[in-house]
C-alpha cells in the first residue's frame, strides 16, 4: 500500500498536502482499495466552512456509501471538478488527479505522518 | 469463524478482497468490480459459488416428496433439465428460492442459497418423511464454479468435448471438463449465457486454473460477489434476503407463476397461497430507474411523487454499470406500481426522482 512521505494523514484514511495556509485533501490508497470502484463523489461547495471531524461529503462505490470527514477546519477554496465528472480518478490516482478539495486552514488538528499512518494500517 | 472456500488459496494468489457471506469467506472482487461486471457482459467471468448449498433428494418417492415440499411441479421436470422454484412456509412466506436439477428419474439436486442451507435441508427432510425418499445435505461435497458471459461456450469448448450445442438453458449433464468429471449445467444468475460446474472441492483449484487458462484468449476475468450482485440486479433477478423473505409470498414478488396449484396432491403452503393468489397484494415488487449517479440502496424509503408520503422501501439498488444510471427494486403500494409512475427515493435526506419501469433492466 502506497503511503507518500510528504503527506499528512488522518485515521479516517484521508491525506493532506500542506502548503502554507492551504491544504489539499484526498483519500488514501488504502481507502480507495477498500471502497472498490468509486462511482460518485459528493464534495462541499467552494466557500463552505468545514469543521474538523464533521462530515463534509460522501464517497459512493458500487457497494457502499462512506462519509467524507473534514480533516481540518477552514474554508473550502477549490473543488476538484475533474473527480466529480470522473470519480474513478479516486481509484486510479488517489494521491494525484484524484484529490478532492482544497481548504484555507483555520485550525489544524494533530495529524499523522506517513510512519504513524503505516502503523494505523497495520492495526486495521 | 468463517468457512474458507475450497478455492481460498487460488483467490489469495489472485489478490482478491474477501467478504463474509453467510458464514463463508468469499471473494468480493479481484480488481475492479466494474471491469468484472463488464467482462461478464462483453466476454466472460469466472465465479466461485462454492458457498451455495447442494441437497440431494433420492428414491422412488423423490419427485412426489419435492412436489409436496416445494411450490413448483418438480415431478414434471424431465431428466437432465432444471427448474427454478421456491420453498414456502405453511403461511406462504418464502423460505428460499432454489434451482433443482433432475439428475435421474429418482435423483434430484436442490441448490439453495448459502444462508438458507440448514433451513432448506431441515424442511426438505421433514417434508419428505411420509414419502419413500432420502434427503442428504451434500453441500460440503461440492465446489461450484460458474463461467458466465457471451464467450463462455467457447471457453468450455477449449477444455471439454461435451455436446454444448445439445445443452439447453436450464439443462444439465455429466461431463468431463479439463479431465475432471463433474455436473455441467447451463444455468446462472447474471442475465448472460453461461455454465455452472459442480465438482469435488479437491478438484476445484485444478478446474479453476484450467478455465482461467482456456479463458485468457476470450477475455475471461475472475469475478467476485460485488459484480454478481450488480449483474443479477440488472437482469431483474431477486436475491433472497432482499426481494424475497419469509414475510412475503411469491405473489408480492411478482413470481406467482412459480406456484403450481394445478399439480396433483397437497403441498406446503397451498391453502395460504391459494387465498393469496385470489387477492391483489397491498405491496408489490417494482423496478425503478433514476437519473444521475447516486444510487438508491436497500432500506431507503420510497416516497410519493410529492416527496412526502412513504409508499415503500428499496430492496436492492446500484448505479447500473451497463446502463450508466441508477436502478433499483422496491416494494411499493400496489396502486403506484404502474410503469411510468413518477416517485422519489429518500437518498440520505436528498430526493432522487425515479420512475417505475419494467423488469428486466437489461436483457441480452
Amino acid at each position: 500500500m502506497h503511503i507518500p512521505e510528504n503527506l499528512r494523514y488522518t485515521e479516517d484514511h484521508e491525506w493532506l498536502l500542506l502548503d502554507g495556509e492551504l491544504a489539499t485533501v484526498g483519500v488514501t490508497d488504502f481507502a480507495q482499495d477498500a471502497l472498490g470502484d468509486v462511482v460518485f463523489v459528493d464534495l462541499p461547495d467552494e466557500g463552505d466552512a468545514i469543521v474538523a471531524g464533521e462530515a463534509c461529503g460522501e464517497i459512493e462505490s458500487t457497494k457502499s456509501v462512506s462519509e467524507l470527514f473534514a480533516p481540518v477546519a477552514g474554508e473550502v477554496v477549490e473543488v476538484n471538478k475533474a473527480v466529480v465528472d470522473a470519480p474513478e480518478l479516486v481509484n486510479s490516482d488517489p494521491y494525484g488527479d484524484g484529490w478532492l478539495f482544497r481548504v484555507r486552514v483555520e485550525e489544524l488538528p494533530e495529524l499523522l505522518d506517513a510512519e504513524d499512518y503505516a502503523v494505523v494500517l497495520k492495526e486495521a | 469463524m468463517t468457512i474458507p472456500s475450497p478455492l481460498d488459496e487460488v483467490h489469495r494468489e489472485l489478490g482478491a478482497a474477501f467478504t463474509d457471506f453467510a458464514g463463508w469467506s468469499m471473494p468480493v472482487r479481484y480488481g475492479s468490480e466494474l471491469a468484472e461486471h463488464r467482462a461478464v457482459r462483453e466476454a466472460a467471468g469466472l465465479f466461485d459459488l462454492s458457498h451455495m448449498g447442494e441437497i440431494e433428494v433420492t428414491g422412488p418417492g423423490a419427485a412426489a416428496a419435492l412436489n409436496y415440499a416445494l411450490v413448483g411441479n418438480l415431478a414434471s421436470v424431465k431428466v437432465g433439465r432444471a427448474r427454478y422454484s421456491m420453498l414456502c412456509a405453511e403461511d406462504g412466506g418464502v423460505l428460499d428460492d432454489l434451482v433443482t436439477y433432475r439428475l435421474a428419474d429418482e435423483r434430484f439436486l436442490v441448490v439453495a442459497n448459502a444462508a438458507n442451507v440448514d433451513v432448506v435441508a431441515r424442511a426438505l427432510a421433514g417434508r419428505a418423511e411420509k414419502f419413500d425418499a432420502q434427503v442428504t445435505d451434500r453441500s460440503r461435497e461440492f465446489a461450484l464454479i460458474a463461467v458466465q458471459g457471451p464467450n463462455s461456450a467457447d471457453i468450455l469448448r477449449a477444455v471439454s468435448d461435451a455436446d454444448l450445442g445439445g445443452l439447453k438453458y436450464y439443462a444439465s449433464m455429466e461431463a468431463t471438463v479439463a479431465g475432471i468429471d463433474l455436473l455441467l449445467a447451463r444455468t446462472g444468475y447474471t442475465g448472460e449465457d453461461g455454465f455452472e460446474l459442480y465438482c469435488s472441492p479437491e478438484q476445484a483449484p485444478a478446474l479453476w486454473r484450467a478455465l482461467t487458462e482456456a479463458g485468457e484468449p476470450h477475455g475471461l476475468l475472475p469475478a467476485g460477489l460485488a459484480s454478481r450482485d450488480t449483474l443479477r440486479l440488472e437482469a431483474g433477478m431477486p436475491l433472497y434476503g432482499h426481494e424475497l423473505s419469509s414475510g412475503m409470498t411469491p405473489f408480492e414478488a411478482g413470481l406467482g407463476r412459480v406456484v403450481k396449484f394445478e399439480k396433483e396432491g397437497d403441498f406446503v403452503g397451498r391453502k395460504a397461497l391459494q387465498a393469496r393468489s385470489e387477492q391483489s397484494p397491498e405491496r408489490v415488487l417494482v423496478a425503478l430507474a433514476g437519473e444521475g449517479r447516486r444510487a438508491p440502496r436497500a432500506g431507503y424509503a420510497v416516497l410519493g411523487p410529492d416527496g412526502e408520503r412513504n409508499v415503500g422501501e428499496i430492496t436492492s439498488g446500484a448505479l447500473s454499470p451497463t446502463l450508466g444510471y441508477p436502478i433499483a427494486m422496491a416494494y411499493i403500494s400496489a396502486g403506484l406500481s404502474e410503469t411510468g409512475t413518477a416517485l422519489t427515493v429518500d437518498v440520505r435526506g436528498k430526493s432522487l426522482p425515479v420512475t417505475v419501469t419494467a423488469l428486466p433492466f437489461y436483457q441480452r
